[in-house]
């Protein structure tokens, strides 16, 4: 039988490393999976509490989102509603079935019709949840699941994203611990992580920056909780 | 995509010709290095970053063959396949079969310069399938039938009248008279209509930018979001991409992103990082329902342990053309190939073979430019070289340019006859050249002097100047 592709290539890699002590390679390769250390982590996403949601609002603001800090969770549905009718949005959202995002008193709003699962075409705005913001970069985190499908952070024209202060962190590092302390085993990575900066954008006609692409035209991240005290 | 490397010459003599090429080139040069100057002064770790790159992707060439099986190995656990192919054919029959058992009619694709490389879109349309790019740079080359001329800003070549006229042409079902006058306009109408193809779509094909071994995900950097929105609605995801992409840790990848949109488009970072793992779960209310990697080699493995290896580091952000004065002036079509600018002088060749990319090499100054633009730090130059020497070796330059090496070698070893000969020359032509400070027309050098005149010597040549000055200054 001819040799398999991946034999094939397999083999050739192999060769080219034939001068390496093997059991020391491999060990090598194992111990750098297992431990995952973190490289060098610029000053900028070494920052912690109060410091780095100032950064993460800095920085989002930057990249076209909007930010916006509300008290607690009870004033998250009245954001919202006041969100979409100062931008003259129907009084329509599809939201998560996270379960923090559905405890939420969304009947305090009686106008606001709330649908919830995955988004449909039509949707033009999404209410989500996300694991974590990274302050350098003011980047969110989310991951796919029951409670938070991929399909609301792209398909709807707006994308408002539900977040406790509490889970702004410095860097990219301290996000994917984050989500690591969250398994039991390595089988629970999610099937997409997203990372997310502003709304979608393009540079492809005659290299003119352009907002809203494919992707939503507005971001806004409603910051959950109190920003100015210092965080754990 | 077949190859016109071997027509370089040609090639840029049409590109000098394009006024519409012209102007774009003229915003590029401009935009793209401030944008990334900018970036980079923004973040004081940046060159320690650059040699983190340079490490980790050193580390995991060193240990490819390892990291490509956990990786693999990974993909498979969480409930995704694995294909691999030699060559750019077999890649090709991999993602029609996988169509074809799909029952696939539409395929929706992120961008992907590897699916450039192996020919993909021609084969699954001669098979009978729509394909439909859907970055917006890409979708309006696949209408124009053109290809890439950047490898992250892929129509930086078009205008938006262009643009405009080849909407027109193609949107038939829309009024012929609508207002298509700003990039704004444009882009309203490409997403709409991509919109549609996105929800229809069986099969959504994406690229790579980096594998992780640890978690078995595959990684996409956008702006559009067209690449999620490919990956997520069809009922299959099949990503394209190389093997020598693979890094080892989650921590490691953002390192390497760290670099990544700084270095292309001078953005702190790209509007999404999209990590994407296996198919949907149990419980998923979205998602694809099957997820298939195919690992293309198509000449990278025949590089790994040769003086060519570090070319492997390239995490493909365009910087080196970004910055290349010869890309600045003819673009990246006249390259010929799917890799323009200085990656591309080193990769072509590699893939294609010297004889048919031996130019590609060659048209560099070596300013070094590219060399200290490189977030993983790639010696591009020297790679250059490398192939300028194995071009000579393998006696593919023509006769007379052979014979001229030849002949001023000769000269070269023979420093005082050089240095006398070069001293007659530069006193006749500093004495020929004298009223006018210039030539309009020198025998030998038409090749300058067709297009600008030929400065003066001023009669004496550097050796003299800096022996008289050495000898003033010390004694």
């Amino acid at each position: 039988m001819a040799e398999s592709a991946r034999d094939g290539i397999l083999g050739i890699l192999r060769g080219a490393a034939r001068d390496r002590d093997e059991a020391a390679a491999r060990a090598a390769v194992a111990e750098r999976v297992k431990g995952h250390p973190r490289n060098l982590v610029p000053a900028r996403g070494q920052d912690a509490g109060a410091k780095a949601v100032d950064r993460f609002i800095q920085m989002a603001t930057a990249s076209a989102a909007t930010v916006e800090v509300v008290p607690n969770g009870a004033r998250v549905p009245h954001a919202v509603a006041d969100y979409l009718s100062a931008h003259n949005l129907p009084s329509r959202v599809r939201v998560g079935p996270d379960a923090d995002l559905s405890a939420l008193p969304w009947d305090r709003r009686p106008t606001l019709e709330v649908l919830y699962g995955p988004a449909a075409p039509d949707d033009l705005v999404s209410v989500t949840p996300a694991l974590a913001a990274v302050a350098e970069t003011g980047t969110l985190m989310t991951r796919s699941g029951p409670g938070h499908p991929t399909t609301l952070n792209f398909l709807p024209n707006t994308h408002i994203v539900v977040l406790p202060v509490e889970r702004v962190v410095g860097s990219y590092e301290d996000a994917w611990d984050m989500l690591r302390a969250g398994f039991t085993e390595a089988a629970e990575f999610p099937r997409t992580v997203n990372f997310i900066t502003g709304p979608s954008r393009t540079a492809d006609i005659e290299q003119t920056p352009q907002l809203h692409a494919h992707g939503p035209g507005r971001l806004h991240i409603l910051l959950v909780g109190d920003a100015t005290a210092p965080q754990g | 995509m077949k190859s016109t490397a071997h027509a370089f010459p040609e090639n840029v003599s049409a590109a000098l010709r394009d006024p519409q090429l012209n102007k774009a080139l003229a915003k590029f040069k401009a935009g793209f290095p401030q944008r990334r100057a900018t970036a980079v002064a923004a973040l004081p770790e940046f060159e320690a970053l650059r040699d983190e790159g340079k490490r980790i992707k050193d580390h995991a060439l060193a240990h490819l063959d390892l990291y490509l099986e956990m990786f693999e190995a990974n993909v498979v656990a969480r409930g995704g396949h694995v294909h691999w192919a030699r060559t750019a054919a077999e890649a090709r029959e991999i993602v029609l079969k996988l169509c074809r058992d799909a029952g696939a009619r539409m395929v929706t694709k992120g961008k992907s310069m590897v699916s450039e490389e192996v020919g993909l879109n021609t084969a699954l349309e001669a098979a009978g399938l729509e394909v439909v790019e859907t970055d917006l740079g890409e979708y309006i080359l696949q209408i124009r039938k053109e290809a890439p001329s950047h490898i992250i800003a892929p129509a930086l070549h078009l205008s938006k009248e262009q643009v405009a006229d080849d909407f027109r042409r193609i949107h038939t079902h829309l009024p012929h008279d609508r207002q298509l006058t700003e990039p704004a306009d444009i882009l309203t109408e490409a997403r709409v209509l991509l919109r549609d193809k996105f929800l229809q779509a069986d099969v959504g094909i994406t690229g790579a930018n980096f594998l992780i071994a640890e978690t078995g995900s595959t990684v996409i950097v956008t702006n559009e979001g067209n690449g999620d929105l490919t990956q997520t609605l069809p009922k299959t995801h099949i990503v394209l991409t190389s093997i020598e992409k693979v890094v080892p840790t989650l921590e490691d990848v953002s390192t390497l992103l760290r670099l990544l949109a700084r270095s292309a488009t001078g953005q702190e970072f790209s509007t999404y990082t999209t990590f994407s793992t296996g198919p949907r779960r149990p419980g998923d209310l979205d998602g694809p329902e099957a997820f298939h990697v195919v690992l293309v080699d198509n000449g990278r493995s025949a590089l790994l342990g040769t003086e060519m290896q570090e070319v492997l580091r390239c995490i493909r952000c365009g910087a080196c053309m970004n910055h290349c004065p010869v890309y600045h002036a003819v673009g990246g079509h006249a390259y010929g190939w799917v890799y323009p600018g200085p990656i591309g002088a080193v990769v072509d060749p590699a893939i294609l073979g010297i004889k048919e990319a031996g130019h590609l090499p060659n048209a560099s100054t070596f300013c070094g430019k590219c060399e200290s633009v490189c977030p993983v730090r790639i010696p591009l130059p020297k790679l250059m070289r490398h192939w300028r020497e194995k071009e000579f070796e393998a006696n593919l330059q023509p006769a007379w340019m052979r014979q001229g090496l030849k002949t001023w070698a000769w000269f070269a070893k023979r420093p005082a006859l050089y240095g006398a000969g070069a001293r007659v020359a530069m006193a006749a032509l500093g004495l020929a050249g004298r009223r006018r400070g210039r030539f309009g027309m020198l025998p030998l050098a038409g090749g300058w002097t067709s297009q600008r005149d030929f400065p003066a010597p001023q009669g004496r040549t550097f050796q003299d100047l800096y022996a008289s000055r050495k000898g003033r200054t010390h004694g």
